[in-house]
């Protein structure tokens, strides 16, 4: 495998993700929708408008519509991962996934360009995001922008390795829906997306605990710091492991066989 | 070695310059905290509070001599005014201040201190070279807001359970007039030119601003919050840019502090500042503005720049009054 003909496979990948994305609009569209409620919505309703308690890595008093915009970025994320995972468990249920598979290319570089390329995708839903977020109000740093875009990138392969270790582990299109529902909204609420950890400590230390346990809050508080130019290392060193283990579990487990050849 | 000649000076010129703005640059904040009974001080370089130096009981009020050499502080339980010297932030005298000094304003002529005695109700002027009361003036129930005018002519003292503003002249040290403005005013600041005085209600919820030539309030400011219950909206500390741009209103319990329009009178935004805010200070080019947050216990700086919050900064517990010195 050369440099020149893994570009062509990962091009190929990125170029194919590209055009879903582009036309399945509605998919972006509630990508864009479902933060949005979120935001002008729920946030609003707890606006908390004398200030939520100072917590690094802001330096000041903020409202909570300016807590949530990182981890409403990270659901973005986690959604668009998932979704891509579920993309995976159909083209193997529609042999495309085999189609991909007869390529000379090793496994394992297929099944990561498509992490990657799913991964890109998912950054420009959260730029679009952010657009909105700032017009709506809640501003970050502008260099912030720039400094968040390794941090979303991380996160989308951390959580798209996930959604591929699991769809690894599913037989059939119906039992993802099932799991989705298990993965997507439990990583979510358990998290920091929502509610700072202390908030959570204040309700119950079992939650806290499963808050603090889950990755998915160390990809909310590693954008979150990112946002603001600054490195969470905890929750860098976190989000690396758990990428590299649930890419290795997710690529080694990953059967093409599992969809149509069991039926 | 005319080039040399030429050069030294130059030389000497460009690096004494460079001291000079790095001094300038190096702006000091000095903060009374009332329950601590300390002063924070404040570096507005890094934003970290370098010092905290003990001072009389519940200091409130602060204010620089003119040319800003000494402090002086209402430490109002311990009815006093003490003086403090900012080479070594030594006290260095007590001033006698008439009972529970809060706020109080410095004449033009360096010399003559008027403070309101919140519990007497009665002003009291005191030389401050001499160290000698010179007269006191009876006055509403609960004075708070006191400030001379730039012109030196006129003091005024708000009192907080009678609603008014007193007029005192300078020359007699009587009181002349009185205007009645919504209940509870806590504080009172002139315009730079002298033409207007701003008056803020703290029950009332309003600031009056008051035409110095007539007398009579000219308009009225009125704050709403979105998501903030009215009765939450106490305003009390007030700042004018020199420019006569922008006024800022320090809204209390209502954590934010309100930027206005200082021609239209218009209110254009409000700024998310901690829990309590009631008296602010500018550094000196007015590019900052800083708020002491007496429930929170913290120091919220503004950039008036871009007109955002940048930090807060924790110091004692109650910071009350704020003073920055270049």
């Amino acid at each position: 495998m050369t440099l020149r003909d893994a570009l062509i496979c990962f091009n190929g990948l990125l170029q194919r993700e590209l055009l879903r994305f582009v036309q399945q609009r509605s998919r972006f569209f509630s990508a864009l929708v479902r933060p949005l409620l979120w935001l002008v919505v729920f946030a609003s309703g707890f606006r908390a408008a004398l200030g939520i308690a100072i917590i690094a890595p802001y330096e000041t008093y903020i409202t909570y519509e300016v807590y949530i915009v990182p981890g409403l970025c990270a659901m973005i994320i986690l959604f668009n991962g998932m979704q891509s995972s579920l993309s995976m468990v159909y083209d193997r249920e529609m042999g495309s996934m085999r189609v991909l598979l007869v390529s000379p290319m090793p496994r394992p570089f297929l099944l990561l360009s498509k992490l990657l390329a799913t991964s890109l995708i998912s950054l420009l839903q959260v730029y679009g995001f952010l657009v909105i977020a700032w017009f709506w109000g809640v501003e970050a740093p502008l260099w912030g922008y720039l400094t968040a875009l390794p941090a979303f990138l991380l996160v989308a392969m951390m959580l798209s390795a996930i959604g591929l270790f699991i769809s690894a582990k599913i037989k059939q299109l119906e039992n993802f829906a099932g799991v989705m529902n298990f993965v997507i909204f439990p990583m979510f609420f358990l998290s920091s997306a929502l509610y700072p950890l202390w908030k959570m400590r204040e309700a119950s230390e079992w939650l806290y605990w499963i808050c603090a346990w889950n990755p998915f809050s160390h990809g909310v508080e590693l954008i979150r710091f990112a946002l603001y130019q600054q490195v969470n290392s905890t929750a860098l060193s976190i989000v690396i492991i758990v990428t590299l283990v649930a890419s290795i579990v997710a690529v080694r487990g990953f059967q093409p066989q599992q969809g149509m050849g069991k039926r | 070695m005319r080039y040399l000649t030429k050069l030294v000076p130059s030389v000497a010129l460009a690096l004494s310059t460079a001291i000079v703005c790095h001094q300038a640059v190096a702006e000091t904040a000095y903060v009374s905290n009332e329950k601590d009974d300390t002063l924070s001080i404040i570096d507005l370089d890094t934003l970290e509070v370098t010092d905290t130096i003990a001072v009389g009981e519940r200091p409130r009020g602060i204010i620089f001599s003119h040319d800003k050499t000494r402090l002086y502080i209402c430490a109002s339980d311990s009815d006093t005014v003490q003086v403090m010297d900012l080479k070594n932030n030594r006290i260095i005298a007590q001033l006698p201040s008439g009972e529970d000094p809060e706020q109080f304003a410095l004449h033009p002529d360096d010399r003559r201190l008027y403070i309101a005695n919140e519990n007497d109700a009665v002003v009291t002027v005191v030389d401050v070279t001499t160290q000698e009361v010179i007269s006191q003036i009876d006055v509403g129930v609960e004075p708070e807001g006191m400030a001379v005018s730039p012109d030196g002519k006129w003091a005024l003292a708000t009192s907080e359970t009678t609603n008014m503003v007193h007029w005192i002249d300078t020359e007699t040290h009587e009181v002349v007039d009185n205007t009645l403005v919504d209940q509870r005013p806590r504080h009172i600041e002139f315009n730079k030119e002298g033409t207007t005085v701003w008056a803020s209600s703290e029950i009332g919820g309003t600031v009056s601003i008051i035409d110095v030539a007539s007398r009579q309030i000219s308009h009225k400011l009125h704050f709403k919050i979105k998501g903030v219950h009215p009765d939450k909206i106490q305003p009390v500390g007030i700042k004018l840019t020199d420019d006569g741009k922008y006024a800022f209103v320090a809204l209390g319990p209502a954590n934010h502090v309100a930027v206005v329009d200082a021609k239209t009178y218009e209110i254009l935004d409000y700024l998310l500042v901690g829990r309590r805010v009631w008296h602010m200070e500018f550094n000196t080019d007015q590019s900052r503005l800083l708020t002491t947050n007496g429930i929170s216990g913290d120091v919220s700086v503004i950039d008036l720049d871009r007109m955002k919050v940048i930090k807060s900064i924790k110091v004692g517990r109650y910071p009350w009054g704020i003073r920055i010195k270049p």
